[in-house]
């Protein structure tokens, strides 16, 4: 997003939730990965949910606005969420 | 616009002036998995056309839309896309047609279609193309699998807030195409509605970018600022003179790109809260998301996809021969139909450099088609899509990808469309290192050689019943390319430096029936796409050998010609084993001959004699050459049928008198056909997709040297 949003201590990414869990996006921390996420519909404020893991845990799918992406824990890891 | 004539003195027409369109190209675009392509062969059908787009790598599909019996318009079908913002190669093309009004590809109407039941989404691209003040249609898909979903869309609403007229629609039944057609009859108009404006700070330079290109468009002035030095019709000045200008500005791209995705997806909320209304989740969502827990499941996900694999392996050896052999069968007696007409060295080189080139070409084809039916209905159905997902994490270790798995996977029938299908990987080094593998990958010009070594030096025996040790031998040489390719892919990993990072974010588009009509397409296209590319090539090179082998030094040719004639009388032989004596006489001191000689040295390490140097140096065109000289050099004669050249190649004895085809021998050739490049087709088709000269020598280099270490150390350990 408009600045870098450092990672705090304590908050929670996608890469974080268990399958079935959601969450609210807060911001992305990554920019250049940002945009294709948001390109995606990851925008703030949008819930997320983790729907599934690949067979070898990496990469997963979420879904947000009501379809499944799938993208690596590195990227999901750049979603963070709000508390 | 019709010119009215009016001078008296000119003649009376007789034909109707032609009807001018007033569409004349219309350009088609929208998210993957929109149901763009089914759209675009509702349209034209069978009236399409794969060609180069100038100056890109990247193919442009064109097609013509009839849309009265008189009028039809130009149909530009882009690659799918979420944005103006491209990401892959692919989608480079869009902003080469968009954003040069001056261009003679410039369409007059963009059809953007969008998924019903994820508008919101399919919106953010729509607005950047309305923004560009382009006149566009939306071509609302998918309205009654939305509906059934509980998804309702306002449509005279949605008009009212986008400003151009929405087409409901359901492009796989064909529903909605023709109040398409209509519509494309019309006078274009862009819409009123401006759905993004650019940060004031940004007008100044924005103002200054309009008037040096004479742009009229606020937002392709912006759109030029963040693309500069990708757009190719610029100049290196203009370039020079935005990167100065964007400088002074602070301009920072990617976060104003970021904002206005944001600003973008802000605006299409607001405007979609009256519009679509969703009444319950999605059923075909969740219909797939059961599905995919057996698809992509631990275990049974790999043993479903490698049992698909295995299906697919099968189908292409077992299915094709048959079409395989009527091509085979076809160009023999179209040769023999040829060659009992007419005489002289045209005919020869027509009938056994052309034809036989070509029919080296053909002969691919059925296998070809199989297996890109197969990925076709793969994609189709949205499988590849979990394929991809499952082989990310193994793939990334080898410096691959998801995405890698189709080149991969196609460069088992050949490497010419398994190159070309490596375009959707978005990531610069990926997509190279598996360009530079696939070619590992044992292909289906491959398969003679080794059928013919291994029935050689291979006994037929089986074990546990039905264990064919033939059949595994063939299997072991598909996992020793396969193996090759991963390796090298690693060892590329580590010397390669990235040019940015790597990302594996995809849509993962809900299962559906594949429609048949866009699989049949595919298999014609991609077909098409293998004869003429590899087919000037080998054609080319055909001739070029022929040429090799049918003329020599001096008069070598005509004194071979007469020691074949004494020995053959000498020995008593028919007529037709005298032909053969003569040919495999005469290609020893052609010039292929000559050069077979002189290489004899080079390739003596792994085994081989001067006959084997003449198959090596005529196969390097294409591998399946390979047969057919050494039934000649053995004067196997017209019958090039296994067994005959298994006779005649066993019973060659070495200067000791034993048998010149040891299992030595065998394997190291098997091992020098599996490394080695031997294709100029694939070479021809990565200079063309990685629009240099140093990907293809690279391989050539790197390939020749494998197979030659490779084969240099079978030899050794083996005799």
């Amino acid at each position: 997003m408009r600045k870098k949003a450092e990672q705090k201590p304590g908050q929670k990414s996608v890469r974080d939730l268990k399958i079935g869990e959601q969450g609210v996006i807060c911001c992305l921390n990554d920019p250049e990965m940002g945009l294709k996420l948001l390109e995606m519909g990851c925008i703030p404020g949008t819930s997320v949910k983790l729907n599934s893991r690949a067979p070898l845990g990496d990469p997963i799918t979420i879904i947000v606005n009501d379809y499944t992406l799938s993208l690596r824990l590195d990227e999901a890891e750049t979603i963070l969420l709000k508390q | 616009m019709t010119v009215v004539t009016t001078q008296p003195d000119l003649p009376p027409r007789v034909e109707a002036p032609p009807v001018q369109p007033l569409v004349a190209r219309v350009a088609l675009i929208g998210n993957p998995n929109s149901g763009k392509t089914s759209l675009f062969n509702q349209l034209t059908g069978l009236n399409q056309k794969v060609g180069n787009f100038p100056g890109v790598t990247v193919d442009k599909k064109t097609g013509y839309s009839q849309l009265t019996p008189k009028l039809k318009v130009q149909m530009i079908d882009l690659p799918g896309t979420y944005s103006l913002y491209p990401k892959s190669l692919d989608e480079r093309i869009i902003i080469d047609l968009l954003y040069d009004p001056k261009s003679a590809h410039y369409p007059d109407l963009i059809i953007v279609t969008a998924d019903a039941s994820n508008l919101k989404r399919n919106l953010l691209l729509f607005t950047q193309l309305a923004d560009l003040q382009i006149p566009a249609v939306l071509a609302l898909n998918m309205v009654d699998v939305a509906e059934q979903e509980g998804v309702k869309i306002d449509i005279p609403a949605l008009h009212r807030e986008l400003g151009v007229p929405v087409i409901p629609m359901n492009a796989r039944k064909g529903k909605g195409v023709a109040a398409l057609k209509i519509l494309m009859t019309q006078q274009p108009e862009p819409t009123k509605v401006k759905f993004y404006e650019a940060p004031a700070e940004l007008q100044p330079l924005l103002q200054k970018v309009k008037a040096r290109f004479g742009l009229k468009n606020d937002y392709l002035a912006l759109q030029y600022a963040h693309h500069h030095k990708s757009l190719k019709f610029l100049k290196e000045e203009d370039v020079a003179w935005l990167d100065e200008q964007l400088q002074q500005n602070g301009f920072h791209s990617i976060t104003l790109q970021s904002n206005e995705t944001v600003a973008r997806y802000t605006r299409i909320n607001e405007m979609l809260l009256d519009v679509v209304r969703v009444e319950k989740t999605a059923k075909g969502e969740k219909f797939s998301n059961r599905l995919d827990q057996i698809l992509t499941h631990k275990i049974f996900g790999y043993l479903i996809f490698f049992t698909i694999l295995f299906l697919i392996f099968q189908a292409i050896f077992a299915w094709a021969s048959y079409p395989m052999d009527l091509i085979d069968q076809g160009i023999a007696s179209l040769n023999s139909l040829i060659q009992d007409n007419f005489e002289g060295p045209l005919v020869n080189l027509l009938t056994e450099g052309v034809i036989a080139g070509l029919g080296g070409v053909l002969i691919f084809v059925p296998q070809i088609a199989i297996l890109f039916a197969f990925i076709a209905i793969l994609e189709e159905t949205g499988y590849m899509a979990r394929v991809t997902f499952m082989m990310d994490k193994i793939m990334r270790k080898f410096g691959l990808n998801g995405k890698s798995v189709v080149p991969l996977m196609s460069g088992v029938a050949c490497a010419v469309p398994a190159v070309m299908s490596a375009r959707t990987i978005e990531n610069w080094k990926d997509r190279m290192i598996t360009i530079f593998v696939t070619p590992l990958m044992s292909c289906s010009a491959r398969i003679p050689v080794y059928t013919v070594l291994i029935a050689l030096v291979v006994p037929e025996k089986y074990y546990l019943g039905f264990l064919n040790l033939q059949g595994l031998v063939l299997m072991g040489l598909y996992i020793i390319g396969f193996l090759a390719a991963i390796f090298s892919a690693l060892l590329l990993k580590t010397i390669l430096k990235a040019r940015e990072r790597s990302y594996f974010i995809m849509e993962f588009p809900v299962y559906k029936m594949p429609r048949w009509k866009n699989v049949g397409l595919t298999i014609v296209e991609k077909s098409k796409a293998f004869v003429f590319e590899a087919g000037k090539v080998i054609v080319a090179v055909s001739i070029i050998l022929w040429v090799m082998a049918s003329y020599g030094p001096g008069d070598n040719m005509e004194q071979a010609r007469a020691l074949a004639l004494t020995e053959a009388q000498a020995r008593n032989l028919t007529e037709v084993q005298t032909e053969n004596l003569i040919a495999s006489h005469q290609l020893e001191s052609s010039y292929a001959g000559v050069v077979g000689h002189v290489i004899e040295p080079v390739i003596r390490p792994l085994g081989y004699d001067w006959k084997i140097g003449i198959a090596l140096l005529t196969s390097f065109a294409a591998r399946e050459v390979f047969v057919g000289t050494i039934s000649t050099i053995y004067s196997v004669g017209e019958e090039e049928n296994v067994s005959t050249i298994k006779e005649k190649l066993m019973a060659e004895k070495d200067a000791n008198g034993d048998p010149f085809f040891t299992p030595a021998r065998g394997f190291s050739l098997m091992i020098f056909y599996l490394y080695a490049m031997q294709c100029v087709s694939t070479l021809a088709i990565v200079r063309r997709e990685t629009k240099s000269w140093t990907w293809p020598l690279a391989q050539l280099l790197y390939m020749s040297g494998l197979a030659y270490v490779m084969a240099f150390i079978t030899y050794q350990a083996l005799s």
